[in-house]
């Protein structure tokens, strides 16, 4: 099953490694992970969306994420209510002709065209996970080329 | 007034109360060896290879209980260093190691002697720094042994580029340490603590599991008023020995894969168990969904990630294991009633005794009794990795702590030698043993030299059977005595340590064992005795890999 942590982290070189070194240490597998910059400079926020096959692995990496010394807070969301986004940018097969199409699909998500160059569109696209995997669905149709995600963001409410 | 970088090294080592360094120098941590020229703050110890300045840092933590400090110079010195870093980690030991490491500028270029230490020893340091800084030297310094020495201890690796070590700066000794991310707890839950009392009290078949933590913790006095005021039995892991008296009557000696039977029926008959420091390792447990499957558990550590790792935990209370027993304590208003308990764990007792067939060899086991009477029982007990290291936990009883020191997670060969050296040093005083293999001793045999130029004293008792005895008896028990590999030859080795300038004795006849060891003991001077036992003993009672804990073969009378 997927659970989806955050992790507070000092900013300092080498706490990627630190964490995810952990996770490959003890055979955890991560789905997904998105690493930025806090409101104070010092402090990274990690989102990892993991694969933990009962409560007991999960308890585990959170007990061990809470061990190294540069983590300052573990959030577990499983059992709270939080708001989750993921970017995707997908580069897609567009020609004027399927225009009314592909705003039929964004008139249900959030998402718009970037860039239309020749046959290829490069579109954007906000959404949670169930969204997004609708969206791909969608963006299917018209063929996808290539598709990068930033992984799944995710903050408490 | 300005310092270079390994002056602050230095000064913030002594301030640290640093009373000796194990170490080794290379040309990235030069400026520092430059520094430690006549330097008179603390000790130096040049061993003859890395590892064995990590274990020995190790060998003096466990005997004193303060963090331990190897220091050696870039890439291979500190690649050297790494099994001796793992091997603390695994048992918890205070350490901090530091290493010499390339200019900053030429970091990543791989230079002559580089290797990535911090990247390296990632999984096997509580934590490690990179100084890129010097202004950040102190600090670093300070935290390292703030880190290492609190909590759930560990090693901390320092890695010091060259140009760290000679820049300058004013130097300025951090008074305070402020670390948000690092708050060790101390002490327990009350509720919980209340809880577990309760149990205790209620209980009809308890049984108390101490490991490495007691120690750590400084507990065994309250562990002796808990287990005098509640009667309950008591026994320990490996790394708990020491931690309660084996000559007490409520002592059931070690259990696990080479604990004694009446232990580990104890363990797996028992409705409560009280876990002290100890973390449900696999050599205690054996099959875990059939261990004890009737008790209840109380697991106090102070490492939350311990707790219902392996074992599911009625009542986990995380904290400082002597805190915790403290308030425990004052909660447990009256004694369990466990009379018939207490006979039948005494009836176990008789049933399976720990016995031995004498043979017209020299049984390995007989030369630990006699080391236990020639030295009153109070000698320091190291170990290297293999039989002897399970006949010296079963065969010598312990009465204090910190006077068994061994590799226990990691199972370290060529751990036991240059930790005796850090013993030693550790406990001037004291008679330190190296009980060891003829295996075991080759991996590290080249601190004889260590040993002997600085008339550090350590006797070093060889049970020598020509085999890689514990893996020979695997192959004997499990793989059809197909000896693959384990018959090992070895030096002479009365002839080996007189050439080191130390005393060789070698021992074949039984009658030969205590006056070699009178003898070893009153020589002032590090002593090899050979001592040529039975070569296909085995280590009983034995519990196979992976079965239950009560599924055992062997020396039973």
């Amino acid at each position: 099953m997927k659970h989806t942590i955050s992790v507070l982290v000092e900013n300092k070189f080498g706490v990627l490694a630190r964490v995810a070194g952990l996770f490959s240490a003890r055979g955890y597998n991560i789905a997904s992970l998105a690493v930025s910059q806090t409101l104070d400079p010092e402090v990274s926020y990690m989102s990892i969306v993991v694969e933990a096959k009962d409560e007991k692995v999960l308890e585990q990496i959170n007990k061990q994420l809470n061990k190294l010394i540069d983590v300052i807070t573990v959030t577990d969301f499983t059992k709270k209510e939080y708001v989750d986004r993921e970017l995707v940018l997908a580069k897609i097969n567009y020609t004027p002709k399927n225009k009314s199409k592909l705003e039929a699909v964004f008139e249900k998500f959030v998402g718009k065209i970037v860039v239309h160059k020749d046959d290829t569109a490069i579109i954007e696209a906000v959404g949670d996970q169930e969204q997004i995997k609708v969206l791909l669905e969608e963006l299917n149709k018209f063929g996808i080329k290539e598709l990068v995600r930033t992984g799944k963001l995710a903050i408490s409410n | 007034m300005k310092m270079t970088g390994s002056q602050i090294l230095l000064e913030c080592l002594k301030r640290e109360g640093v009373e000796v360094v194990f170490g080794y120098p290379g040309g990235q941590i030069l400026p520092t060896f430059d520094a430690l020229y006549g330097y008179e703050g603390f000790k130096f110890i040049l061993t003859r290879h890395e590892q064995g300045a990590a274990h020995a840092a190790d060998g003096y933590a466990r005997v004193t209980g303060k963090v331990g400090v190897c220091l050696a110079t870039s890439g291979p010195g500190a690649t050297n260093l790494v099994t001796g870093i793992a091997n603390a980690y695994m048992d918890s030991i205070p350490m901090v190691a530091i290493t010499g490491q390339v200019p900053t500028a030429l970091i990543g270029n791989d230079a002559f002697q580089e290797a990535d230490i911090t990247g390296i020893t990632r999984p096997v340091t509580k934590h490690n720094y990179l100084v890129k800084d010097i202004k950040d030297l102190a600090r670093i310094i300070r935290e390292a042994f703030y880190i290492a020495s609190t909590g759930r201890p560990g090693p901390v690796l320092i890695d010091l580029p060259k140009d760290v070590q000679v820049a300058q700066t004013e130097f300025i000794w951090p008074e305070e340490i402020k670390l948000r991310s690092y708050n060790p707890v101390f002490s327990g839950h009350p509720g919980q603590i209340r809880r577990a009392a309760k149990m205790i009290m209620a209980a009809k078949k308890p049984i108390i599991y101490i490991g490495g933590g007691v120690i750590i913790s400084g507990a065994a006095p309250e562990v002796m008023e808990l287990a005098e005021r509640t009667g309950c039995p008591v026994t320990w892991t490996l790394m708990g020995i020491g931690g309660f008296p084996s000559r007490h009557k409520q002592s059931l000696g070690m259990l696990g894969m080479h604990g004694t039977a009446y232990a580990n029926h104890s363990i797996m008959e028992s409705d409560l168990i009280i876990a002290l420091g100890a973390r449900f390792d696999d050599r205690v447990t054996g099959r875990l969904d059939v261990f004890a499957p009737d008790a209840e558990v109380i697991h106090v550590d102070i490492d939350p990630s311990s707790i219902s790792k392996n074992v599911r935990v009625d009542v986990p209370i995380v904290g400082d294991l002597k805190q915790v027993l403290l308030e425990l304590l004052q909660e447990i208003k009256q004694a369990p009633v466990i009379a018939d308990w207490s006979k039948h764990v005494e009836s176990l007792k008789k049933k399976f005794p720990m016995s031995l067939k004498d043979k017209s060899k020299i049984l390995p086991q007989y030369v630990i009794q006699q080391i236990e009477e020639a030295t009153a029982g109070d000698a320091i007990i190291c170990t290297e990795v293999g039989q002897h290291q399970m006949w010296a936990a079963q065969w010598y009883n312990y009465s204090k702590v910190r006077t068994f020191i061994s590799s226990g997670g990691l199972g370290t060969m060529g751990f036991g030698f240059p930790a005796s050296i850090g013993a030693k040093l550790g406990a001037p005083e004291k008679t330190v043993f190296n009980i060891a293999g003829d295996g075991s001793i080759q991996m590290n045999i080249q601190e004889l030299g260590t040993c002997v130029a600085n008339k550090i004293n350590v006797k070093v008792a060889i049970l020598n059977n020509g085999y890689l005895g514990m893996v020979r008896q695997w192959q004997e028990l499990f793989y059809d005595r197909r000896y693959s590999y384990t018959p090992i030859s070895s030096p002479d080795f009365v002839k080996l340590a007189e050439s080191y300038g130390a005393v060789g004795i070698r021992v074949t006849k039984k009658e030969e064992v205590r006056p070699a060891l009178d003898r070893a003991i009153k020589t002032d001077n590090t002593v090899f005795i050979d001592f040529h036992v039975e070569e296909e003993e085995n280590v009983y009672p034995m519990v196979p890999a992976g079965e239950a804990i009560n599924n055992i073969i062997g020396g039973l009378a």
